[in-house]
């Protein structure tokens, strides 16, 4: 019974992921675009949490789809919803590339899970009630992973840093004007 | 473990790679290309997780929570050229932005 409600869940899940990501790629409005990237984002920490990933999760919850979203929305909003045609207005060539390149790359992905790794990835053993908690997590990031920790501080320092120099009113930003 | 097994996340996780792809390689709008790059990156990410609770190694997770910090500061960055594309009044359209060309 637990095992039939969770292939419910996963699948209602998956299919809101993928129909969703479709609806980002292919929606002409920017606006809707993002909201449906909102739903993907989710219906993934929803996946996240059948793999008992609770913390990345709940961190997909409050990074992405509330801070990041947010930071979208404002800035199409700031810009203005322009309306594109996703599949016409370039040339036919460079679409039909464009299609070409990301079904290999999807079947490339494909056959090498099912050629490489199909037989050993059907057993999957039990875990115990700490894999994936924030107690587990903060003990990984302080003490094993306490380089990959420091460094993303500083990355996340450059990219403020940046993001106030290229959003930053300057005096000059009339001159500047023909340089970019 | 209950439910579907680990090759089947792997399948939504390459499905996903491949869409964003797709819209990065397709769309012209700036935002849009950002937002396709946002579902490749969680395409990885649901890949890497599932791999950590196959592996039941936490690896995987921080690696995860690190590609979702560095996401955030793509975000950052390429915002910050949106708006600064937008101010110098230029077409936000990655064709017609090729001057870096070489």
């Amino acid at each position: 019974m637990g095992n039939f409600l969770v292939w419910v869940v996963w699948i209602v899940a998956a299919f809101a992921c993928l129909a969703s990501a479709v609806g980002v790629v292919s929606f002409r409005n920017p606006f809707l675009s993002a909201l449906a990237l909102i739903g993907n984002l989710g219906s993934l920490a929803v996946l996240y949490l059948l793999v008992s990933a609770e913390f990345v999760a709940a961190a997909q919850v409050l990074v992405y789809a509330g801070a990041v979203m947010v930071m979208f929305l404002f800035v199409i909003a700031y810009i203005g919803p322009r309306q594109e045609t996703p599949w016409a207005g370039g040339p036919t060539w460079q679409t039909a590339a464009a299609v070409l390149a990301a079904a290999a790359i999807f079947l490339e992905v494909i056959i090498a899970i099912g050629l490489k790794a199909g037989g050993r990835l059907a057993h999957t053993e039990h875990v115990n009630a700490t894999f994936g908690s924030p107690g587990w997590i903060g003990r990984l990031f302080l003490t094993d992973h306490l380089l990959a920790f420091e460094i993303t501080s500083i990355v996340l320092l450059v990219a403020a840093v940046g993001g106030v120099i290229l959003g930053a009113h300057t005096h000059h930003a009339q001159d500047a004007e023909a340089s970019l | 473990m209950l439910g579907p097994g680990i090759a089947w996340y792997l399948g939504v996780s390459a499905f996903l790679f491949g869409i964003g792809a797709l819209g990065v390689l397709l769309r012209r709008n700036p935002l849009i290309v950002l937002l396709s790059l946002e579902i490749m990156l969680n395409g990885a990410n649901l890949a890497l997780i599932a791999f950590s609770r196959h592996a039941h190694n936490g690896a995987g997770q921080i690696f995860a929570l690190s590609v979702m910090a560095v996401a955030a500061s793509e975000v950052c960055v390429g915002l910050g050229l949106v708006v600064a594309i937008h101010r110098r009044r230029l077409e936000l359209d990655v064709d017609s932005l090729s001057e870096l060309r070489g």
